[in-house]
């Protein structure tokens, strides 16, 4: 409170040094952003280059661009994509229909001990995967489920679960009681009081699960890796099958990885206020 | 605090004597429950089970001999092998160093972010970006167009700084690693701590600006105490992932040079697919679920702690 008495300034001079201030803060950021994202601009910049062009000192930044590094890709990528594609939608599919009652037996109507289940569930993700590899190996192999895309949605359902019903769940808890009351006393039960009034409201909460699971099944490499050979192999496989042991790959393998990232990068950005919301509220409840 | 306004708790109603709810109504709560439960403790638990099977046996791929049981010897060779010791060591410095780093990282970009400026949606896609980018692209990308000697974008930006073809993934190859995953994993913290920004109610900043409190005070009274539980969990979170990193081990150093970059999941990948000790493998696996679960035991009460916030906050 002193030191507003004791510095007087002018209101004016003030305004510009906050403002300058302001276009400060906001070029470091800029300059920042554009750092951390530098990789990714120069892997798709390279994907449009020449092999010839690819490996040069200095790097060229002036090309003639073209696409036939995209053409081989893609003469290349449809089964992978596909297998991807499966076990990425129906794993996300499967964790929502396990997560959202899971959730709701957590939050709404919950069980006698319901903080000992999410620490179940969250205890799981502790556990490293690759501890078991070897016996997941055994045991798919024995179930015949090797280089299967059941048991890649099988594993990455499993993978996903407790985050998701983490999320769901504290989307739940935010549900206002007063709809649930209102249900209620109109006589709703159980599955009206989830299709009816729940659903509805934690929808975009459902999106931001989704999507969260999605990157983290489409990105999945060490499963895939270890447990597929052709039948199921997924995005991240063709991409290390695409380079080749000698001769320039460069171009080639940055067109690759573009083509692999850029599904889920775009689906990010276009649904980037559900990711912040989901990991925002998904984090702290 | 935003977890204030929206404590929508379970109802009252229905908690207030949940000891004496009939049988009916506690299967009831259950039942939904139950698939879920059900089905992550055959999918997760059951293969930890047989690999505790395996750790006592004797089980090479490559021979037809069949499995057989051999005592506590795979456990002497886990607990004898150095290889496993640093294997161990190594993935405690790598998840340790990139978590703090990428917390460290996203602190400063969330305080960015949540201030007002041109093109502030853009910025925060750009940030974003690296969390979205596949880990199997990103760690041969990084390897190759990024830090080569001999074309690496990152030698020629450094070149003005008297940086001459450094063969980074040779000399440099552990910080190199961290590098990448501080990298992609700064995103997902900025993210978590902007949220918990952004969570801050405004009146309370407001209020200390009218006391005259400087943005450093603020920041360090008033705005980290109300972070804490969001940069806690992040640090969760962040190292449950991390510590099983394994595309950019595997994709940008091989685990290499000799076994500078091996960290417990490559080491774990090798003696399946190199050595083919399906019983070793399972009996440093079970070292390592063992050490985990203690690790993982003072991170739950990490996590009660967090709990207990939230419902204090109601």
């Amino acid at each position: 409170m002193t030191a507003l008495a004791t510095r007087p300034t002018r209101p004016g001079a003030q305004r510009i040094r906050q403002m300058s201030g302001q276009v400060g803060w906001g070029l470091l950021a800029w300059v920042l952003a554009i750092a951390f994202f530098l990789p990714v601009l120069w892997m798709v910049i390279t994907a449009f280059k020449p092999e010839s062009a690819a490996e040069t000192w200095p790097p060229k930044f002036a090309f003639s661009p073209t696409l036939a590094e995209f053409r081989l890709v893609f003469s290349g990528w449809g089964p992978y994509a596909t297998h991807s594609a499966v076990a990425t939608i129906g794993s996300t599919i499967l964790v929502l229909l396990l997560g959202v009652p899971a959730a709701y037996a957590l939050s709404v109507h919950p069980v006698g001990h319901w903080r000992d289940g999410l620490f179940f569930f969250i205890s799981t993700k502790m556990l490293p995967i690759v501890a078991a590899i070897g016996p997941l190996y055994v045991i798919a192999l024995k179930a015949h489920l090797l280089d299967s895309i059941w048991l890649l949605i099988i594993l990455y359902t499993a993978m996903n679960l407790p985050l998701a019903i983490w999320m769901i769940r504290s989307f739940m808890l935010e549900v206002p009681s007063e709809l649930l009351e209102a249900a209620r006393l109109d006589g709703a039960g159980r599955i009206r009081e989830m299709t009816g009034v729940i659903l509805p409201v934690i929808s975009p909460g459902l999106v931001s699960t989704a999507l969260i699971c999605v990157i983290f099944a489409w990105n999945e490499l060490f499963l895939a890796l270890n447990l597929t050979v052709t039948n199921a192999a997924t995005m991240p496989m063709f991409l290390i099958s695409s380079v080749p042991q000698e001769g320039l790959y460069i171009a080639h393998l940055s067109a690759a990885a573009t083509v692999a990232s850029v599904p889920v990068i775009l689906v990010g950005w276009i649904a980037q206020r559900s990711l912040v919301r989901g990991l925002a509220m998904g984090a702290i409840k | 605090m935003a977890v204030v306004e929206t404590g929508a708790a379970p109802p009252s109603t229905v908690q207030i004597r949940p000891h004496q709810a009939s049988r009916s109504e506690r299967w009831q709560r259950r039942l939904p429950l139950l698939p879920a439960l059900i089905y992550t403790v055959i999918v997760t638990q059951v293969p930890f089970l047989v690999t505790l099977w395996y750790s006592f046996q004797s089980y090479f791929w490559n021979t037809p001999a069949p499995a057989h049981f051999t005592g506590v010897s795979n456990y002497k060779t886990v607990f004898t092998n150095p290889e496993f010791r640093s294997a161990l060591v190594r993935s405690v410095l790598m998840t340790v160093t990139a978590v703090i780093l990428a917390m460290l990282l996203g602190v400063a970009f969330a305080v960015l972010l949540d201030r007002k400026f041109l093109g502030q949606g853009v910025v925060r896609t750009l940030i974003i970006t690296p969390f979205l980018v596949m880990p199997a692209a990103a760690a041969p990308i990084w390897a190759g167009p990024m830090l080569d000697p001999n074309f690496g974008l990152l030698n020629y930006l450094l070149q003005p700084f008297g940086v001459h073809h450094v063969a980074w993934l040779s000399t440099h190859a552990l910080g190199s690693v961290i590098v990448v995953m501080v990298w992609q994993w700064t995103p997902f913290m900025t993210l978590i701590v902007l949220a918990g920004l952004q969570s801050q109610p405004p009146e309370i900043l407001e209020a200390a600006k009218v006391d005259g409190a400087g943005a450093l005070a603020t920041f360090r009274e008033l705005t980290m105490p109300h972070l804490r539980p969001y940069i806690e969990l992040g640090i969760l979170l962040g190292s449950i992932y991390l510590v099983n990193v394994f595309d950019a081990v595997r994709l940008m150093t091989n685990g290499g040079p000799g076994t500078a970059t091996t960290n417990l999941p490559f080491y774990l990948f090798t003696q399946v697919n190199n050595a083919f000790d399906i019983g070793g493998a399972a009996a440093t696996g079970v070292v390592t679920v063992i050490l985990t679960i203690i690790v993982a035991t003072f991170a739950l009460r990490m996590f009660a702690r967090v709990f207990q916030f939230e419902e204090a906050s109601r």
